[in-house]
């Protein structure tokens, strides 16, 4: 040891400047990190672990007592309306999915596909996604003067004579419901199967054209597949974001239909944080089953 | 140039349909909120003028809108100045090999998907369980960086995949060191991204509804105060106040453009 370390110094010395640079960046890796990990620690794993927690706990009218008690999930599983919300929630979300993928992807492969020069591709690009960062409030807002039965759909349908008195389920209704989801959400699928597009080498489709493939085949074996981790993540947006919502069913159902989120809101404003939390949970495990099956097909990170 | 394939056509007119759609709802409360003062909520107008608008300046009845709006402007500066801040540092450390990155990542993620409900019931419980009052500064704000901060996490591994990091060495092989490397080269090459992260800070939090429900306390913010609006207000004000607010995110918008184009012509 010493002799080898007499015999050659310089390369020890360079090893041990070099163990103290790694460990340096170590130490800066992990300063670098704390804040995030501190922040989803304070306000999304402790949270959670008070919600879980509280799912055990029982209420009385005036106060939620510690206990560990299985009633509020015997009450969810036994309960038929509660199996009924679930049922519509999981509906929504299958709905919602197919709609915002369907014209998501479509919107997606013109842009990728028939728009030619980039400056044109991004611009209108941008503006698909320029709703994305005004208020979803105001977006479910502005539905009220098309859809009510004064609207501009019924005042429409009725001037063309193709219906003789106002449609009553064009507002407030599950139709109102899914209307405003893929208004809202359909962004979360053009932005990332649009950003899957145009990694497709174009070589690829026009070999496929080459060798014969219609424009369907080509679809079919060349861009869908090459799109799977694109429409993944929007998948995974659009179902969480739907089967988390309270505000878009209450507000455009007119209070007439229930999802999960109701469920949740309606006993909190009740003071019943202990259902409250239980429905939570179900919630939270039934999303992240979804999810957790949709992660085995595409990596993220990667997809970036 | 080729002529165009018949699906061109179709696809436009889709296109074109899909932004009326996007836009259309929008634009039409725009015009209805210039309803003359005996107008309602829908078609036809009744003249034109700018009474809702004053209605919301003056009027008592509409509650706290102008407190909310500096509430709101408040905090959306607070969660974007964080956000830009935590996620460069968080994409600063992803960059290197940490134990705990992927139970970080995967955190970060969950963080997105997690139903925005729970963060918000679960964040009110906390602090009631550990007696903080709810206020939207302290809990308000964390509920939101739940949200904002996993979006620039994403934003910053989109920038650092696609960085050619031979800068970086370039800068060191001079003799820069760690600091001035960032300050130099890094910073400047991923500047325009962080305009982004802002952009998405701000908005994000500035809009957001579930997850400042439970947490903002006594005092709303401006989402929380329009949605108390829609189950009392029945006149134009409403949509007046949706026109504002929408040209204010707009003009954010132009604002991070402004901002991206400036940096872009420095260059």
């Amino acid at each position: 040891m010493t002799d080898a370390a007499l015999a050659d110094p310089v390369p020890a010395r360079a090893t041990a400047a070099k163990r103290r640079a790694r460990d340096w960046q170590h130490l800066m890796a992990y300063a670098q990190a704390a804040p995030l990990a501190l922040i989803l620690l304070v306000f999304l794993v402790l949270p959670i672990a008070v919600i879980v927690t509280v799912s055990f706990w029982r209420a009385t009218e005036f106060s939620i007592i510690p206990a560990f008690s299985l009633d509020n999930y015997a009450y969810l599983f036994s309960s038929e309306v509660v199996g009924r919300v679930f049922l519509s929630t999981f509906r929504y979300a299958a709905i919602t999915w197919a709609l915002t993928l369907a014209i998501g992807f479509t919107v997606a492969w013109f842009l990728a596909f028939h728009i030619r020069s980039l400056t044109w591709q991004i611009a209108l690009f941008l503006l698909c996604t320029i709703p994305f960062w005004t208020s979803n409030i105001i977006r479910m807002i502005s539905w009220i003067p098309f859809l009510g039965r004064e609207g501009i759909a019924n005042s429409a349908l009725m001037s063309w004579g193709l219906i003789d008195q106002p449609l009553d389920w064009l507002l407030f209704s599950d139709f109102s419901v899914i209307l405003a989801f893929v208004h809202l959400y359909t962004l979360f699928m053009v932005v990332p199967i649009f950003n899957s597009m145009m990694r497709i080498d174009r070589a690829l489709l026009e070999a496929a054209h080459d060798a014969g493939a219609s424009g369907a085949q080509v679809m079919w074996t060349v861009v869908i597949p090459l799109c799977k981790p694109g429409i993944m993540i929007g998948t995974i947006f659009v179902l969480t974001l739907v089967m988390g919502d309270f505000i878009t069913v209450r507000f455009m159902s007119g209070s007439q239909s229930a999802n999960v989120g109701r469920l949740i809101s309606n006993d909190i404003s009740l003071l019943a944080y202990p259902s409250a939390a239980a429905t939570a949970v179900v919630l939270l495990a039934s999303v992240l089953l979804v999810i957790g099956l949709l992660m085995r097909f595409v990596d993220i990170r990667k997809e970036l | 140039m080729t002529s165009r394939p018949r699906s061109f056509y179709v696809l436009s007119a889709f296109f074109a349909l899909f932004l009326l759609f996007l836009y259309g709802p929008v634009a039409t409360i725009g015009i209805l909120s210039f309803q003359g003062p005996g107008g309602g909520l829908t078609f036809p107008m009744r003249g034109t003028s700018l009474h809702w608008f004053r209605e919301l300046f003056t009027q008592q009845a509409v509650g706290d809108i102008w407190g909310s709006f500096r509430r709101s402007l408040a905090l959306g500066l607070m969660v974007m100045a964080v956000t830009v801040v935590v996620s460069t540092l968080a994409g600063l450390a992803f960059r290197k090999r940490f134990r705990g990155a992927s139970v970080l990542f995967y955190l970060a993620v969950a963080s997105l998907v997690v139903p925005s409900i729970l963060v918000s019931l679960g964040v009110g419980l906390l602090f009631d369980r550990l007696g903080l009052p709810v206020h939207w500064a302290t809990s308000g704000f964390g509920a939101q960086l739940t949200w904002t901060l996993p979006f620039g996490l994403l934003i910053m591994f989109a920038v650092f995949n696609r960085f050619d990091a031979s800068f970086e060495e370039a800068a060191r092989d001079q003799g820069a060191g760690p600091g001035q490397v960032f300050a130099h080269v890094v910073l400047p090459l991923i500047g325009p991204s962080l305009i982004g992260v802002a952009l998405f800070g701000f908005t994000l939090s500035y809009d957001e509804f579930a997850r400042t429900l439970l947490t903002a306390g006594s005092r709303n913010t401006l989402p929380l105060e329009i949605y108390g609006m829609t189950t009392n207000v029945t006149s134009p004000v409403l949509y007046a106040l949706g026109t504002l607010t929408t040209l204010f995110s707009l003009a954010m918008i132009g604002l991070a453009g402004l901002g991206l184009w400036l940096v872009g012509r420095r260059r």
